[in-house]
C-alpha cells in the first residue's frame, strides 16, 4: 500500500513536471490572422493595470473580428511586473509566433523587452510603458501614452501658465521608474520657470500605507498646491489623510491619477478638484469614446481607465496602419511587417479614444494634446 | 587491469560536476540543432545565475549553519557593481568575455567585502536573531543602491547618492550609468549560457574543495556543536566569516552574471521575495545538499514557465508541488522507495557492464 503510495506520488511529480512541455512549439498558423502578442502584470501588485490594458485591447480585438476583414488574435501573458519574468513571457510569445506587439504594460519590464523586439525585429507599441528607456535607441518600439519626461514638463508648464499655485509641494515614489521620471524633468522645468517649489517628499513601495509625514511637511511649508506624480491608488489615501488633517491644497496629477473616481470603496467628494493631466477622459460625449466605455462596462463592469484607453487605441492603431496599407499581409513574416509598419507609424496620424490627431517621431516618441480635467462632483471635466 | 577506488565525498563530487557538465553538453546540443524552445534558451542564463545563487546560499546555511534572510541583497550589489564595471571598461577591454570575467570578479570583490563587513556585526549573533538582521541588511542594500547614482564622463566614475542624476554634474560627454531607483537602463548583455556553466563549475571547485579541507571540516564542526568546536580551539569569527565572505562573494558575481543577461536592472528586483526564492531552492534540494540545490534551482525556475499553459492556476499549482516535493523529502518510506531505485538501476548497470566485459 506504501509502496503504490509512493509510486503515485512520484507519478504525479514528474506529471506536473511535464506539464506544457509538448505544446511550446508554434501552433499551426492560419496565414489570415495576425497574431498580436503582449505582455502585463496581469498579477500582483501592479496587476489592476494589466487587466485594464488587457480588457482594453481584448473588447479592440473583438470588435474588429466582428467586422470579418482583418483579423487579430491577442495573446496577453502575465510578466508580473518583473524584468525577468517579462522577457520569459516575450520568448513564450515569440514561440507561439507573435507577429506584432503591445510589449508591455509598465514600464521597468518595457526597458528589459524592448531590446528583444529590437533585436528580433518584431513591431511593437506599448499602451502604457512611458519610460524613455522603452523607445531609446529602439526605432520599432512606439508608445501610446506620453513618455514620463513629456509628462513632468507639461505639468510643469500647465501648472505654472496658468498659475494654479504659489508655493508648490511634491510627493513622489522614489523607487518606481515612472514617478521618479516625471518627477525630474518636472522639477527642471520648474527650476527653468522660477516656480517656488516648497517641499519635496518620497515615499516607496514599502512605505506606501502612510503619508502624514509627507503631508505635514507640506502643511508646514504653507503649501497650496501639491502636485502628485504617482498612480491613483497612493493618491486616494493621501487625499483621506490630507483632509483627516485639515489640510486642503489644490492637487495636481498626472495621467496615472485616471481612474481614482472608478476605485473601490473611494469616496469622490475626497477628490473634488482634483486637477489631472491625462490623455482619456471617460466623460467624453464623442461616439467613439461613448461606444467604448459602454461595451467595456458591460463587460467588465467598470468604467475604463487610461490603461484600458491606450490597449484599446494600440490595437485601432495597427488596425488602422494595416488597413491603410495594402502591402502587409498576415502571411508576411514578422520582419517584413515590422518595417512596413515602422514606415506607416512615422507618417501617419490615428484618431483614438485617447487623443485626436496622434503622431509619432522617429524615436517613437508619441505627439498628442494632454487634456487638462479637474474633477467635480465626482466627474471629469476638461479644464 | 589496476582500479582506483574513490573516496566517498569525492566520488560524490565527481557525480556533482558530471552533472553540471552533461547538462551543458545536452543544452549546447540542443541550440546547436535549434531543437531548443525561445523560453527554455532565455532561462538558461538565469538558471546558471540561481543555481550559483543556491550553491553559495546552501554554502551559509547548509555547511556554516546559519539562516540567513538576505542573500539577494549581495546578489544586488554584485549585479549593480559588476554592470558599473562592465561600463566602464568597455573601451579598455574591448573583448567582451575577459570584461565579463573582470566585471564578475569585481562584482565579486564588492559583494565579498560587503559580506565582510555585514558579517563582523551579524556573525555575532546566532539562530533566529541572526536570521532577522540578514533580512534587515538585505532591505538595507536594497534602499541604499535606490538612491545611488553613478555617472561617467572623460573624468571617471562620479558618484552621487539621493538627490537625482543632474545632480552628478556630468560633461558633456558622460552618461549616467546608475540612475537611483530606474536602476541600469541599457546594459550591454554580454552574459551568455558558457559563461553561465564556467560560474557554476568554479563554483562548485570553490564550494566543494572549501567543504572537503580543513577549514571546511572547522566550519562544519561549528555548526554541529559551536561550544565543542570552540573548546578543543577552532577561532570562531574567523571560520563563520570565512564561510560567510566567500558565500557574499559567490553570490555577488551570480548577480553580476544575472544583471548582464538583462538590458534593465532595478534595485527593488533583489528584494527579500528573492531572497526567499533562493532559500527555498535550498531547503527543497537539502541544507548541505549540492546537487540538490543545483535540481531545485534548475527545476524551480523552469517550472513557472512550463506552467504557463494553465494561466492563473499556475501560482497554486507551484504552491502545491512545492507542498508535495516537501512531503515527498521528508517521507522516510519514500526517500528509501527512491533509493532502492536507484541501486536497482545501478546494480543492472554494472550486471551489463560485467556481461559486456565477460563478451569481450
Amino acid at each position: 500500500m506504501k509502496k503504490l503510495l509512493c509510486s503515485m506520488i512520484a507519478i504525479a511529480l514528474t506529471a506536473a513536471g511535464l506539464v506544457g512541455c509538448g505544446s511550446s512549439g508554434s501552433n499551426s498558423a492560419t496565414s489570415s490572422v495576425y497574431k498580436i502578442g503582449a505582455s502585463g502584470p496581469l498579477t500582483g501588485g501592479a496587476a489592476i493595470y494589466g487587466n485594464a490594458a488587457k480588457n482594453g485591447a481584448t473588447i479592440a480585438v473583438e470588435e474588429i473580428n466582428a467586422l470579418g476583414g482583418i483579423q487579430f488574435d491577442l495573446r496577453y501573458e502575465d510578466d508580473e511586473h518583473d524584468p525577468e519574468k517579462a522577457v520569459n513571457a516575450y520568448n513564450t510569445l515569440k514561440d507561439w509566433g507573435m507577429q506584432l506587439s503591445l510589449a508591455t504594460v509598465t514600464s521597468t519590464p518595457g526597458a528589459a523587452v524592448a531590446t528583444k523586439y529590437f533585436e528580433d525585429r518584431i513591431f511593437a507599441i506599448t499602451p502604457s510603458a512611458s519610460s524613455v528607456a522603452v523607445v531609446e535607441g529602439n526605432d520599432n518600439v512606439f508608445q501610446m501614452c506620453f513618455s514620463d519626461p513629456s509628462q513632468g514638463t507639461a505639468s510643469a508648464q500647465y501648472i505654472s501658465e496658468n498659475s494654479l499655485g504659489t508655493k508648490i509641494a511634491v510627493i513622489y515614489k522614489n523607487d518606481d521608474v515612472y514617478s521618479s521620471g516625471i518627477f525630474e524633468t518636472f522639477m527642471s522645468e520648474a527650476a527653468a520657470r522660477g516656480m517656488d517649489i516648497v517641499s519635496t517628499t518620497t515615499f516607496t513601495e514599502d512605505s506606501q500605507n502612510d503619508f502624514s509625514v509627507q503631508l505635514t511637511e507640506a502643511k508646514n511649508q504653507g503649501a497650496d498646491l501639491v502636485f502628485l506624480p504617482m498612480y491613483y491608488t497612493p493618491a486616494s489615501l493621501i487625499f483621506q489623510q490630507a483632509r483627516s488633517m485639515d489640510f486642503a491644497p489644490k492637487y495636481f496629477g498626472v495621467d496615472g491619477m485616471d481612474g481614482i473616481l472608478t476605485l473601490e470603496g473611494f469616496d469622490t467628494s475626497l477628490a473634488e478638484g482634483v486637477m489631472l493631466l491625462t490623455p482619456f477622459n471617460a466623460d467624453a460625449a464623442d461616439e467613439r469614446t461613448k461606444n467604448f466605455v459602454s461595451k467595456y462596462q458591460e463587460a467588465y463592469g467598470e468604467i475604463p481607465n487610461q490603461f484600458a484607453a491606450g490597449g484599446y487605441d494600440c490595437i485601432y492603431a495597427i488596425y488602422e496602419a494595416i488597413q491603410q496599407d495594402s502591402s502587409i499581409t498576415p502571411g508576411m513574416s514578422a520582419e517584413e511587417t515590422c518595417e512596413k509598419l515602422i514606415a506607416k507609424f512615422t507618417s501617419f496620424s490615428f484618431d483614438g479614444v485617447t487623443g485626436e490627431n496622434t503622431t509619432w517621431s522617429a524615436q517613437g516618441l508619441v505627439s498628442k494634446g494632454p487634456k487638462g480635467m479637474v474633477i467635480r462632483n465626482g466627474a471629469y471635466v476638461g479644464m | 587491469m589496476s582500479k582506483t577506488i574513490l573516496k566517498s565525498p569525492m566520488r560524490k563530487n565527481i557525480s556533482i560536476y558530471a552533472l553540471v557538465i552533461i547538462g551543458y553538453i545536452v543544452m549546447q546540443c540542443m541550440i546547436q540543432t535549434g531543437n531548443i524552445t525561445s523560453v527554455l534558451h532565455g532561462q538558461l542564463v538565469p538558471i546558471c545565475a540561481y543555481i550559483v545563487m543556491a550553491i553559495s546560499l546552501n554554502l551559509t546555511v547548509g555547511i556554516l549553519g546559519e539562516l540567513s534572510l538576505g542573500h539577494a541583497g549581495f546578489m544586488s550589489i554584485g549585479a549593480f557593481s559588476g554592470v558599473v564595471a562592465a561600463t566602464s571598461l568597455e573601451s579598455i577591454i574591448p573583448f567582451a568575455p575577459l570584461r565579463l570575467a573582470v566585471s564578475m570578479a569585481i562584482a565579486a570583490a564588492f559583494a565579498g567585502a560587503a559580506g565582510f563587513l555585514i558579517g563582523i556585526p551579524v556573525l555575532r549573533l546566532m539562530g533566529d536573531y541572526l536570521a532577522i538582521v540578514t533580512l534587515a541588511f538585505g532591505e538595507i542594500i536594497k534602499h541604499l543602491i535606490n538612491c545611488l547614482y553613478i555617472g561617467i564622463d572623460s573624468g571617471g566614475l562620479s558618484f552621487g547618492f539621493l538627490g537625482t542624476a543632474s545632480d552628478l554634474n556630468l560633461k558633456d560627454d558622460g552618461a549616467v550609468i546608475v540612475n537611483g531607483p530606474m536602476g541600469i537602463a541599457g546594459i550591454n548583455r554580454i552574459s551568455n549560457f558558457t559563461a553561465g556553466f564556467i560560474l557554476v563549475m568554479v563554483t562548485l571547485f570553490i564550494v566543494l574543495n572549501l567543504i572537503n579541507s580543513r577549514a571546511g571540516r572547522a566550519i562544519m564542526a561549528l555548526r554541529d556543536n559551536r561550544i565543542a568546536a570552540e573548546s578543543v580551539g577552532i577561532p570562531v569569527t574567523k571560520y563563520k566569516l570565512m564561510a560567510f565572505v566567500t558565500s557574499a562573494a559567490i553570490a555577488g558575481s551570480a548577480g553580476a552574471l544575472f544583471a548582464m543577461n538583462y538590458s534593465t536592472v532595478v534595485a527593488t528586483k533583489f528584494d527579500f521575495g528573492t531572497s526567499i526564492l533562493v532559500l527555498v531552492f535550498v531547503v527543497l534540494g537539502g541544507l548541505g545538499n549540492m546537487m540538490g540545490s543545483i535540481i531545485a534551482a534548475t527545476v524551480l525556475t523552469i517550472l513557472p514557465e512550463m506552467l504557463r499553459e494553465i494561466e492563473q492556476y499556475r501560482m497554486l499549482v507551484y504552491a502545491v508541488i512545492l507542498i508535495l516535493v516537501m512531503i515527498a523529502r521528508n517521507n522516510a518510506s519514500f526517500m528509501a522507495y527512491l533509493d532502492n531505485l536507484k541501486n536497482r538501476i545501478v546494480n543492472a548497470a554494472k550486471k551489463t557492464r560485467k556481461g559486456g566485459a565477460s563478451v569481450g
